[in-house]
């Protein structure tokens, strides 16, 4: 990776702990412009409250993150919504909005305190409905929707925001294979097309095959962190989740791939161990 | 409920929030006027609508006739501040009440969650047992407004406490609040020695709009239209908030500011309203629910038809309260809990799934 391209978001030495828990360990993290950054790591490694952190919602933390070079501390709110969108995990309970009202939402930061949404804003939250397929949601309430569906309004949502960088916390855990294909299509597609996007992403198969650069947090620490390639290996997989596995190139889908052969403990055996499998892995 | 459904069919949430403004604003406003016409023609003196007609006109510059001389006085000294009374303290209790289960994302929140009420009630009973409100006229609505605030003050101080607010806690501390002043009050009516004082605050506590002058419009209705355009200001942050705390932060929100700001204009437009006419029940809890169900849940649009429909209301409940039992006659406050609670609860059965979804 070229690092001369201009940081779009990067934290240094974040730490953050609630009481005498340390949610996050001196976490170093940088997305370029036009990166696709995926953060991995087991349940409860800090994947959530880095994305937190990194949105500029926890308050007492150490370390500073920087958003194209500035701190978000000194950036009103609605600067960094401006330029940052963030899609939450678990849709929030909705109370009887539409589809498209939430949508609309994602136009607040850019709009000042006595202005009414216009055509443009209007134009621009249909648009963000198409890129996710949820046009036909227009009218309903989100109550009615699937949680997929719901995600998918979410994402939108975040679109309408139009932000320059995209930060995604799990964008696939409730969608099924075609959705998830989707909905990282078109997150690949604007990364291409300029957007940095930083996501917490639990699948390692969707991490490896669709970001540029991987952080592989391990107890709120980085345990691991550069090219798929570079992250994913047999050793910091079972360093970080306590299974052992291969890793391969898939021969259909071109990215990395990871065969789990079980927990790592005595009766596992290591990796190296598995001919058959480790066989088609290219150096 | 058929008429969602209509709202539903014409495509009434899609439409710009100004249109949906616009047209929700002439079906209430036409309300108000209609039911403000009639209200001005019924009482002990009857005075056909035509006559009302002619009378308004001529206040306004035209040059009418075909009324008598009392019935000029009797709407413009009597009936009308009475009506303006009503509307305006139905104006705050609408906005407040969508504001608060707002902010509460509570369908149960209503405008005296906060302790507004049992403050307001508070002052005004002090102001009743130690014989100021005999003394001068505002006394009475200076003390209700003044404990009304502070006990709002008071839940927002405890809830604030330590520097880490939680709605949770404003809640909790709102009912032991509201439960430790109306012990005040309730040791106060029980201790009083003078019959006639007693009767007063029980008559305030059901809340009225009887006798109210110009006096109580001029010192209500500046507070209560300036909060309820404070909250018209942030009803954008109101649905953000409505999502989650991160949820609008993320978005933007300043979300403790924008907090502090909609809960201290929703105290001051309900405190301002109890000044004026007690505690009206039911008002604030059931305008916003048949509104919502109606025209959705944005605040744009809920937050200013709340306002408008709590003014029909009230000047509906109040016609009917003190002419349907004439000479007497009954509360607002009464009449407002008397129907409002068996239309909620039938609402609350015919469309269980949307009005617990808020």
């Amino acid at each position: 990776m070229n690092s001369d391209r201009p940081q779009a978001l990067s934290a240094e030495g974040l730490s953050y702990s609630v009481g005498a828990q340390t949610l996050l360990d001196n976490v170093r993290l940088h997305a370029e412009r036009g990166q696709f950054v995926g953060i991995i790591g087991p349940n409860g490694a800090g994947k959530s409250t880095l994305l937190r952190a990194l949105s500029g919602m926890l308050r007492q933390q150490d370390g500073a993150v920087l958003l194209e070079g500035t701190d978000l501390r000194s950036m009103s709110s609605k600067d960094v919504a401006a330029s940052m969108a963030l899609v939450p995990q678990i849709a929030p309970y909705t109370h009887g909005f539409t589809s498209f009202e939430l949508v609309l939402m994602g136009r607040y930061p850019h709009l000042g305190r006595f202005q009414i949404e216009g055509r443009e804003d209007n134009r621009i939250t249909r648009d963000a409905m198409r890129q996710t397929d949820t046009e036909r949601f227009t009218d309903r309430t989100l109550d009615t929707l699937s949680g997929g569906e719901r995600q998918r309004v979410f994402v939108s949502r975040a679109l309408a925001q139009q932000p320059r960088i995209l930060l995604l916390d799990e964008p696939t855990s409730n969608l099924d294979v075609f959705h998830q294909l989707k909905v990282l299509d078109l997150v690949r597609q604007l990364v291409n097309e300029g957007l940095t996007a930083v996501a917490a992403i639990h699948d390692l198969h969707m991490a490896a095959r669709y970001c540029d650069r991987l952080v592989l947090l391990s107890s709120g620490r980085v345990l691991a962190e550069g090219t798929p390639e570079e992250v994913l290996t047999p050793k910091t997989i079972e360093a970080a989740f306590g299974v052992r596995c291969a890793v391969y190139r898939d021969p259909v889908a071109g990215s990395l791939a990871i065969s789990l052969i079980g927990p790592a403990d005595a009766d596992t055996p290591p990796a190296e161990k598995v001919p058959a499998i480790t066989q088609g892995v290219e150096p | 409920m058929r008429t969602v459904r209509l709202t539903t069919l014409c495509g009434y949430r899609r439409m710009a929030v100004t249109s949906r403004l616009a047209i929700g604003a002439s079906v209430l406003l036409l309300l108000i006027l209609t039911s403000a016409a009639v209200s001005l023609s019924l009482g002990p003196v009857s005075i056909p609508v035509t006559h009302v007609a002619s009378i308004a006109l001529s206040s306004l510059g035209f040059d009418t006739a075909g009324f008598g001389n009392t019935e000029r006085l009797v709407i413009e000294q009597i009936r009308l501040p009475r009506i303006l009374v009503g509307a305006v303290v139905g104006v705050a209790l609408g906005v407040a009440g969508a504001t608060m289960q707002g902010l509460f994302r509570n369908p149960m929140a209503d405008p005296g969650i906060i302790g507004v009420s049992a403050g307001g009630a508070l002052g005004a009973v002090v102001a009743i047992a130690t014989g100021m409100a005999g003394l001068f006229f505002l006394a009475l609505p200076a003390f209700a407004f003044i404990g009304a605030m502070a006990a709002s003050f008071l839940v927002y101080g405890i809830a604030a406490v330590g520097g880490r607010f939680s709605m949770a806690t404003l809640l909790l501390a709102g009912v032991a609040v509201n439960a430790f002043l109306g012990a005040i009050v309730s040791a106060i009516i029980i201790l009083l020695p003078d019959n006639e004082a007693l009767r007063e605050i029980l008559f305030w506590l059901a809340g009225g709009l009887d006798s109210r002058s110009w006096e109580h419009v001029r010192i209500s209705a500046p507070l209560i239209l300036g909060g309820a355009a404070v909250i018209m200001l942030m009803a954008r942050d109101l649905n953000l908030l409505m999502l989650g705390d991160d949820e609008a932060r993320s978005m933007g929100v300043r979300v403790g500011m924008a907090r502090v700001i909609l809960l201290a204009a929703a105290a001051l437009v309900t405190g301002a309203a109890v000044a004026v006419s007690g505690t009206i029940a039911f008002v604030g809890l059931v305008t916003p629910h048949i509104l919502r169900l109606l025209i959705g849940p944005d605040h744009r649009v809920l937050i200013p038809m709340s306002a408008l429909g709590g003014a029909v209301f009230v000047t509906v409940a109040d016609t009917v309260a003190r002419t349907i039992i004439q000479p007497a006659e009954f509360r607002v406050g009464i009449l407002t809990a008397f129907v409002g609670a068996p239309f909620f609860i039938l609402l609350l059965i015919r469309n269980k799934r949307q009005v617990y979804s808020l």
